[in-house]
């Protein structure tokens, strides 16, 4: 499947080296606005077809995209996404515009699948909401808070300037995709040097009388399923079970590919959206595959 | 010869109080706090959660009265105080602060780790937009040189903050460091926005340093009446007011009365003293959030190790104001340590 990638920052170029190592995604162009990005240098250098002049020049070419991952920011988004479905053009939006449904691989994917336009909600999101759902998939979860601390030097000027919309989409995701009846983002920048990797703590507000067995066993099944995807997250702790409460402390390192290994919560969107792409690339692959033997 | 200075003070027992009383105010309790302090003079009283709105959580403690409800009754209280509220980008948003205005708070202070001051632009375009009056927080600022904190404060007098406090959360400043990071503040500020300071008592310096700011150009100072605040405590407000007399710095406050005030209505509020024990000279030499202190007891009760232990080590890994989630990882870290 041939993919272009909207957006050249740091999102954007950590993305470009995950799919080119995916066997079932082509990452074919880069496009930004930057004239000095280096995200697009290297796109060049690595043999995509770049431009400066961002999706409008994407959208002009002859041979489109079936794919593209936007890692732009969430107004520019909402201005590209009818344009990519006019074309007939799957996007994947690592913003937090939330033009399309929630995604979070390991707990809705199935779903939405052949969505035009799939959300990966934020960073803190990704690491945290699963784990909601290993609980909630459990008992029921009348309320579910996290607390996720990045390292300053990952979190980019958008985020700076628009925190409070990690907080709300965060808390919106827990209850959507979570199965939390309420739910609580809290994000905290650390400016420790050098930097830390990515932490957060899911609280989940469980039923007094519960067997905590079943619910450490959920949440070990979900720490294997992420890291089949983001081989740099990890339960730091035993899930630790108090009156009405389960805490659990999770590490995200990213896989260095161009960001540091510190910037985990950038790593798990890139990972995610490679993840999505793919399941998107097979599920296309084996329809068309359907598609050839019948007409055979 | 003695200057003559003139100082706003901000009473904050009711929002730093809070982490002393584990979120438990009630409507009494504010309503007998704010009438006492209203009567002696006292200008702003802060009422919030104490980790600001929205703060009501797993992970700093539920609150026992929802603050917005505790936030009106003060606005119904004071005659001639005006009520502050507290909130820290990242744990509260913009909602929260158009919900306090509308249940008549009318100053907002927002607050952010001492290097990252951007993360609070939005929230101050937001609360000059609507008429309130700002106050900007630079939290734990031991822990920054005086020129990079007066870069941070640019940020937010640049968005809008009429003042930016110098905030010693752990209590760790000592006296020229205090002076010299208001003077900085003052030199990079000008006539753009004033200075504050913001003190904890952990190295038992809190009144002398609040005496250093003012002198170094701070003209808002906080503290809490009999201390109730966190860590060791805040600056006890009506020894700051007696020093303030002897001085010859005007208040505003009449000192007997604000005595009266932290006898008579505050510590019997109060679940104990604010001590300078060992759990808080930790924080203050250590360089610890002051609003770790009881967290650090819970956790050491409940996985059997030392809380001084659990204080040393938050320092060590530089965990900032919010972190309190990781208390519980170093509490588990120590407890398996104690095994082997």
């Amino acid at each position: 499947m041939k993919a272009a990638i909207v957006g050249s920052g740091n999102i954007g170029t950590d993305l470009l080296y995950k799919l080119l190592r995916s066997q079932v995604l082509e990452p074919r162009w880069m496009v930004g606005i930057d004239p000095a990005s280096e995200g697009l240098r290297r796109a060049a250098d690595l043999g995509l077809e770049v431009s400066v002049d961002g999706a409008e020049w994407l959208l002009r070419q002859d041979e489109l995209p079936d794919i593209v991952f936007e890692a732009t920011s969430a107004a520019v988004h909402r201005a590209n996404a009818p344009r990519y479905a006019e074309a007939g053009i799957r996007a994947i939006d690592l913003t937090p515009a939330a033009v399309g449904p929630y995604v979070v691989p390991p707990v809705n994917l199935g779903e939405h699948q052949d969505a035009p336009n799939i959300n990966l909600i934020t960073c803190g999101g990704q690491a945290t909401i699963p784990m909601v759902h290993a609980v909630s998939r459990v008992v029921p979860v009348s309320y579910a808070e996290i607390v996720a601390s990045v390292a300053s030097v990952s979190a980019g000027p958008g985020t700076r300037a628009n925190i409070d919309e990690f907080t709300r989409t965060t808390s919106r995701g827990i209850e959507a995709i979570g199965g939390a009846d309420r739910g609580k983002a809290i994000i905290v920048l650390n400016p420790a040097d050098p930097p830390m990797i990515m932490r957060d703590t899911i609280f989940c507000a469980i039923p007094e009388d519960t067997d905590p067995d079943p619910i450490t066993d959920s949440i070990a099944r979900m720490e294997t399923d992420i890291r089949s995807y983001v081989p740099g997250f990890r339960l730091l702790r035993e899930p630790q079970f108090d009156a009405g409460r389960v805490a659990i402390f999770v590490e995200v390192a990213g896989a260095g590919d161009f960001l540091p290994e510190y910037a985990g919560n950038l790593d798990i969107m890139t990972a995610a959206a490679t993840k999505v792409g793919e399941e998107i690339a097979r599920a296309a692959a084996s329809e068309s595959a359907v598609d050839r033997h019948v007409t055979a | 010869m003695q200057q003559r200075l003139s100082l706003r003070l901000t009473d904050t027992s009711l929002r730093d109080g809070s982490h002393h009383k584990r979120h438990q105010f009630t409507v009494d309790d504010v309503r007998s706090i704010v009438a006492a302090l209203d009567g002696a003079g006292v200008p702003v009283i802060e009422v919030t959660h104490g980790d600001g709105l929205g703060g009501s959580s797993f992970n700093y403690g539920f609150s026992h009265t929802p603050e917005q409800e505790l936030i009106k009754v003060a606005v119904e209280t004071a005659q001639r105080a005006r009520i502050a509220v507290l909130m820290l980008p990242g744990v509260g948003v913009k909602d929260d602060i158009l919900v306090s205005q509308d249940n008549g708070a009318s100053i907002v202070r927002i607050a952010t780790h001492c290097t990252e001051a951007d993360v609070s632009v939005q929230h101050f375009q937001l609360a000059r937009e609507r008429g309130l009056e700002t106050v900007g927080f630079l939290m734990m600022a031991h822990s920054q040189p005086p020129e990079a904190l007066a870069k941070q404060a640019r940020i937010m007098a640049d968005a809008g903050c009429q003042c930016v406090y110098v905030v010693d959360s752990a209590g760790a400043l000592v006296l020229e460091q205090v002076s010299e990071r208001v003077e900085a503040l003052v030199a990079e500020l000008g006539s753009d926005a004033q200075v504050g300071f913001h003190g904890h008592e952990n190295l038992g310096l809190s009144v002398a340093n609040s005496v250093a700011a003012a002198r170094a150009g701070a003209v808002q100072i906080d503290g809490s009446v009999r201390g109730f605040g966190a860590g060791a405590g805040n600056t006890p407000l009506e020894a700051f007011v007696g020093v303030c007399d002897k001085l010859g710095f005007e208040t505003g406050v009449d000192f007997f009365k604000i005595v009266d005030a932290a006898e008579d209505v505050v510590r019997p509020v109060m679940p104990e003293e604010c001590l300078l024990d060992r759990m808080a000279l930790m924080m203050g030499y250590a360089g610890v959030y002051s609003s770790f202190l009881k967290h650090a007891y819970t956790q050491a009760e409940r996985y059997g190790v030392s809380g001084a232990q659990i204080l040393v080590r938050a320092g060590e890994r530089k965990l900032v104001g919010g972190q309190e989630d990781q208390l519980i990882d170093i509490a588990l870290e120590l407890s398996r340590e104690k095994v082997r």
